[in-house]
């Protein structure tokens, strides 16, 4: 039973998937219960495999000689936290979705790209072996780039996913050049031999740099750290628990999680661990102060999951990835939360995404709102949710290993203290600021009961003895007094100034321009691309209209036109003088043949 | 004694003579039987060579079964070629090759 199980988590949703695609595409009720029970038999059998033992299977797939790929599934705790995870808070997000997608017509569809996804983003997670791990990391890309245009008639939504596709398939590149490099070094993709040769083969510290860089490119575009980050905000033009699932809980992560994963290749590789951290970093902080000039309720939550993001890889940066791991554990869970409770308000708004045009949310939608409490303190970083913790294990090896690491993730608390308490207070407090939010209704059961659900880890995942059992971490020798009181002025200091500048307000007080306009990055890369573009066509036009034109088009016309100009004038229409010639032609051969050689 | 060589000085005056009427004579029934008159002059220089490559005390047959092929195919060239002359005729009323010049420059 447990060597099958991994096989019925990874194939149940596929197979859900082309039924859906294949049979009840018509019976939108059945499409979409197929693809909620599918999630379920992966989420049971996940259970199963996590109560099982570490184990290792694969079939021989390629197998040319220096070229060996075996397919196959490998479970160790970090496989079995990440199952968990994804199929956990994506049974839930799929029991959300039958309600928030009830009046869709393309419901089918929904259904069938999100088990397309499951089935790739747990492909992912039980990969052992780069090439499968490529294989269903690009599989990801493709069902993430369906769901984000899902609304495909919004000229925006189908932007929103050539974006996504586009910036990621940058960092994929790189990702296959960093997957070619260590085959070429090591000649073996499976992560087992990897992980204990890499050290051992003895390469130039610059190759063993340069891998580990490349393959943090496949992390920076799936996990969009900067400079690859702007596709995360455009995807919110998908459907909500779509952004709930894949682009807050699992496919962002899975930039992270494959960090861990081959965390081998960066141990020997100071500079990568270096270029990792600031990147991470850089994410964290620019996105934190973008977050804060925001009003589309997704956008806020999107600059944050990217703001998480980049302090997850920040962890990996400084050389603690089960800090990393623990923290997108929690993330997943209260960021999964938080998304579903503004999917809540937003159905119940009439698709009504402008926090100023909320307010007044607390008596309407009483589950939503303690629910979005619970999440949003819990992003925030409040004791004793589950932020709290994890974010505290990475802020204490900060201040262990880098103060000025540890400095920026506080700044970008305090920010994300400060934006969380923006976003509670003017989306569900105060007074209604629009028609819409004066009728709000509470969401049915079908969504609130996944709320309920997700807010419960939430709150208490984080306490060390609960997550230890989902996740080894290294204990600690005492307790990061520092870090805990740091993280805790922090996060009192940004909420009490977020809810004193915001409370009764009915318009934003602060206007930064560079942040709301997220420091003008996007017009930046459409100007560049604009530019290349334009150079590109010049250069393309100049070679058609000169060199395929003028040179060769006009250039054999040309030369043909004058050949035939020039023999014109032998066609002088005498029969006998064409003869005469001939014979002569006859007499000069025989001469040449008889007597020439 | 009657030699290859003579047969062959024959043959090649009897060609000499059909190219020279090829190249001169105005009417394209003249030219037409000039060109005969080469194909005959081969035929000759064939039987020659036939007549002179004794093996075994017979003359070499291939050649003139060539020969006979040779007098097949004229006779139906003649037929395809006047054929042509009387159309030829009909649609420009001449047989004179200097009135047939139209395909020049």
């Amino acid at each position: 039973m447990n060597d099958s199980a991994p096989w019925i988590i990874l194939f149940s949703p596929l197979i859900a998937a082309a039924l859906i695609t294949v049979v009840t595409q018509p019976f939108r009720k059945a499409s979409s219960y197929l693809s909620v029970a599918a999630v379920a038999i992966s989420f049971l059998a996940s259970l199963t495999v996590f109560a099982g033992p570490n184990q290792e299977a694969s079939i021989n797939w390629i197998d040319l000689g220096v070229f060996q790929v075996r397919l196959g599934y490998l479970i160790d705790e970090l496989s079995k936290m990440m199952l968990l995870v994804v199929t956990g808070v994506g049974l839930l997000i799929h029991i959300y979705s039958i309600g928030y997608m009830k009046d869709e017509r393309g419901r089918s569809r929904y259904f069938a790209a999100l088990s397309l996804f499951m089935f790739s983003m747990l492909g992912i997670v039980l990969a052992n072996n780069f090439i499968m791990m490529f294989i269903f990391w690009e599989l990801v890309g493709v069902s993430s780039y369906i769901l984000i245009s899902h609304w495909f008639t919004r000229a925006s939504a189908a932007d929103a996913g050539n974006k996504a596709f586009i910036v990621n398939r940058l960092g994929d590149f790189g990702f296959m050049i960093g997957i070619l490099m260590v085959w070429s070094a090591s000649g073996t993709v499976m992560f087992e031999e990897l992980g204990p040769k890499w050290s051992t083969l003895g390469l130039n510290p610059i190759y063993i740099n340069a891998a580990a860089i490349f393959i943090f490119c496949g992390a920076v575009g799936k996990s969009a750290q900067f400079p690859l980050h702007v596709w995360l905000p455009d995807a919110m033009e998908g459907p909500t628990p779509v952004s709930a699932l894949i682009h807050a809980a699992t496919m962002v992560a899975a930039g992270v999680f494959m960090l861990a994963r081959v965390f081998f290749l960066f141990e020997p590789a100071p500079v990568a661990l270096s270029v990792v951290l600031w990147i991470g970093l850089i994410t964290s902080l620019l996105a934190a102060l973008m977050a804060t000039q925001q009003d589309d309720i997704k956008r806020i939550l999107a600059y944050s999951t990217l703001s998480q993001l980049g302090l997850m890889v920040a962890a990996v940066g400084l050389g603690v990835p089960e800090a990393a791991l623990l923290h997108l554990f929690t993330h997943a869970f209260f960021k999964a939360l938080l998304f579903l409770g503004a999917g809540s308000v937003i159905i119940s708004l009439h698709h009504e995404q402008n926090i100023w045009q909320m307010g007044g949310l607390q008596r309407k939608m009483p589950v939503t709102f303690w629910t979005f409490l619970i999440g949003a303190l819990a992003l925030a970083g409040c004791p004793p949710l589950a932020g709290f913790w994890s974010k505290d294990g990475i802020v204490a090896s900060a201040f262990d290993h880098n103060i000025a690491a540890a400095l920026v993730i506080e700044l970008a608390s305090f920010f994300t203290a400060y934006y969380m308490a923006r976003l509670f207070v003017v989306a569900f407090l105060g007074a209604h600021r629009s028609d819409a939010a004066s009728h709000a209704q509470e969401s049915p059961p079908v969504m609130t009961i996944p709320l309920v659900l997700l807010a419960i880890p939430a709150a208490i995942i984080g306490f060390p003895a609960l997550s230890t059992f989902f996740l080894q971490v290294p204990e600690r020798e005492g307790v990061p007094m520092l870090a805990i009181l740091a993280s805790l002025v922090v996060f009192l200091a940004g909420s009490f100034l977020g809810f004193t500048l915001y409370r009764e307000k009915s318009k934003d007080p602060i206007l930064i321009p560079l942040f709301a306009n997220r420091f003008y990055i996007d017009q930046f890369y459409s100007a560049l691309v604009k530019w290349t573009q334009d150079l590109f066509a010049q250069i393309a036009g100049f070679v058609d209209r000169w060199v395929i034109d003028g040179g060769i088009v006009r250039g054999l016309g040309g030369v043909t036109w004058s050949c035939g100009f020039a023999l014109r004038f032998l066609q002088i229409g005498n029969l006998q003088a064409y003869a005469f010639l001939f014979g002569l032609g006859v007499v000069l051969l025989l001469y040449l043949i008889l007597f020439a050689s | 004694m009657v030699t290859l060589n003579d047969y062959l000085i024959v043959s090649g005056l009897l060609f000499a003579i059909g190219f020279a009427g090829v190249l001169l004579r105005r009417n394209l029934i003249a030219i037409f039987m000039a060109l005969e008159l080469m194909l005959n002059a081969a035929n000759l220089s064939l039987i020659g060579f036939s007549r002179f490559n004794v093996r075994n005390g017979l003359p070499d047959y291939n050649a003139q079964i060539l020969v006979f092929f040779i007098v097949t195919v004229a006779a139906a060239e003649v037929a395809v070629g006047l054929a042509i002359i009387v159309a030829l005729y009909r649609a420009r009323h001449t047989t004179h090759v200097e009135d047939l010049n139209s395909l020049k420059f």
